[in-house]
């Protein structure tokens, strides 16, 4: 009896501590989501239907994981899903010039990371408010790859591109499987690393973080670089999953992107935060939008609910100190 | 001949921001196994002369001589690496990291090769852990946060982290401005045992009384220079308070 009431007064705890809310708020927020689309439409648990939310889930997840490293060290990165789209666009272009598959892959994670690389330079040499230098950055992707494209899609024909797309071990996409691998290494690099350590340490407190000799600079310079390069991976996948490069604006990825991270319990004024939770929140939005879907909800609903959601994501870890 | 040896010596040091001369000819120096104090009034210099010595500032002019070398720190690390440690006035905690994190914060041991460097968080820990008992600091636990520790214990962990690492000289930045009676009592106990350690400590502060009683040399700062030396015994708080304001001349 009283073993009982000890764990029942240990849950209670646990619930009540803010920063349950905060760490947990995106698994909690997909549980019930996940709960509550199956009573209502016993098809939203179907292996295809959770087939299809992976896969479609795989490119914000990549997304995600670059926001959540530049929100660490306090930044944002408004460019991604620009980025995405430019990137998308060299491979298209890389393709059609007959580059080959994996020569044009490497060209979208290389103009991913230049323009990740430049970014990060700006905001931490140039001194330029991040906001400003990826407003800047949004703009000048989405121009370029408009310019380059002639704003015309690039209809990208490959065997191995449609295999990887359509193809799953299970219910699993293997473009899931590669979202999941590049989340697990960046949990690793964040917190099993000296570098992981030095990114925390920059978002925490860019004063102590200097005093102890970390370079913020390069750090700094660092996380706009991942951010970029996913970008330009999540561009390989964006192409393969619609069979063409579009020079398409992708806005709703880059709100996404900010809404999953804050959703994972990341903290906009950074140093502090996780991966999981992230990967969670981007899992919990491609849920929402997909049983929203499923019940037949039209699609102009969808953004009001995502708003909804982050609102009252943020109003349960404003707690948080 | 000097009782004990010179750890540092200034020497004619200057240094301006812009049209503003923060130091100028400034000479100074500690003395290895002692708490030497620098006092002043606010704008007096004494936080850009350990800036200077801490590797954050670079002198336009002078040389710092440290362990019998000339030494020419251009960022605070290399300060360090030589010896150095800062407790800076706003302590330079991250407080979303863990006592043992900071601790050992760009000073992370760790293996790997190249740039890839993975942690060796347990030795960390364990090594935190000797750290803080040596110097008896009431730190509830190395895995806590630093945003859950109170004043005082936030700057028993930078003292910490400053006395560990072997250092030869600790530099304290008002070290007990922002705390109450008690807690100040007990982070001048944990100068005093650095001092016994073996650390020879530079401590900046406004509070006379605790000047007179934890230092052994006292140098007075006034308007980027320095005016006057004394060995704490041979002064009193009245001699230090009128060459201060300028009432006795050096």
């Amino acid at each position: 009896m009283t073993a009982t009431e000890s764990v029942g007064e240990r849950v209670r705890v646990t619930l009540t501590r803010p920063t349950f809310w905060v760490e947990w708020a995106s698994v909690v927020g997909l549980v019930l989501l996940v709960v509550l689309f199956t009573a209502l439409d016993s098809t939203f648990l179907s292996a295809g239907n959770i087939r299809g939310m992976l896969l479609a889930s795989a490119i914000l997840t990549i997304l995600v994981v670059g926001q959540a490293f530049v929100i660490l060290t306090a930044g944002i990165d408004l460019s991604v899903a620009s980025v995405m789209t430019f990137a998308a666009v060299m491979f298209g272009l890389a393709m059609t010039h007959g580059y080959g598959i994996l020569l044009s892959c490497l060209v979208a994670f290389c103009a991913g990371a230049a323009v990740g690389l430049l970014n990060g330079v700006l905001v931490a040499k140039g001194r330029i408010t991040d906001f400003i230098v990826t407003l800047g950055a949004l703009s000048a992707a989405s121009g370029t790859a408009l310019i380059l494209s002639d704003g015309k899609p690039i209809t990208v024909i490959s065997a191995p591109l449609f295999e990887l797309s359509a193809g799953s071990v299970g219910v699993v996409p293997y473009t899931f499987m590669i979202a999941l691998l590049i989340a697990v290494l960046a949990h690793v690099v964040l917190f099993k690393t000296k570098f992981g350590t030095h990114v925390l340490a920059t978002g925490g407190s860019v004063e102590a973080a200097q005093a102890t000799g970390i370079r913020t600079t390069r750090i700094k310079i660092a996380v706009y670089a991942i951010s970029g390069s996913l970008a330009g991976i999540a561009a390989i996948l964006l192409v393969a999953r619609v069979g063409s490069a579009e020079p398409a604006a992708n806005m709703t990825f880059l709100l996404n992107s900010v809404a999953a991270v804050v959703l994972g319990g990341v903290s906009l004024f950074g140093g502090k935060g996780s991966i999981k939770g992230p990967i969670f929140g981007a899992l919990l939005l491609t849920a929402l939008s997909n049983g929203l879907t499923l019940l037949g909800v039209s699609q102009f609903y969808q953004p009001l609910a995502v708003g909804v959601v982050v609102v009252g994501a943020a109003f349960l870890t404003r707690f948080d100190k | 001949m000097s009782e004990s040896m010179d750890l540092l010596e200034i020497r004619n040091l200057s240094l301006s921001f812009g049209s503003v001369r923060a130091l100028s000819d400034v000479s100074l120096h500690v003395k290895a196994g002692e708490i030497t104090a620098i006092v002043g009034d606010n704008g007096a210099g004494k936080s850009t002369i350990v800036r200077c010595v801490a590797g954050v500032h670079r002198p336009d002019e002078g040389d710092i001589v440290f362990d019998g070398q000339v030494v020419n720190f251009v960022r605070p690390d290399q300060a360090r690496v030589a010896g150095i440690e800062t407790v800076h006035q706003n302590l330079a905690l991250v407080e979303d990291l863990t006592v043992w994190q900071n601790l050992f914060l760009n000073r992370e041991i760790s293996h790997g090769v190249g740039p890839v460097r993975f942690l060796q968080k347990k030795e960390m820990r364990k090594r935190a852990r000797d750290m803080v008992a040596k110097l008896a600091v009431n730190v509830p636990s190395v895995t806590s946060t630093v945003r859950r520790l109170s004043g005082g214990q936030r700057q028993a962990v930078a003292i910490c982290r400053a006395a560990g690492f072997s250092s030869k000289l600790v530099i304290m930045d008002e070290p007990t401005a922002a705390l109450g009676v008690q807690e100040t009592r007990r982070v001048e106990e944990l100068i005093e045992r650095l001092r016994s350690e073996g650390h020879a400590v530079l401590l900046i502060s406004h509070n006379f009384d605790q000047v007179m009683r934890l230092s052994d040399q006292v140098w007075v700062m006034r308007a980027g220079k320095c005016v006057a030396g004394r060995r704490a015994r041979d002064t009193t708080a009245q001699e230090i308070v009128g060459l201060i304001t300028g009432a006795i001349a050096a």
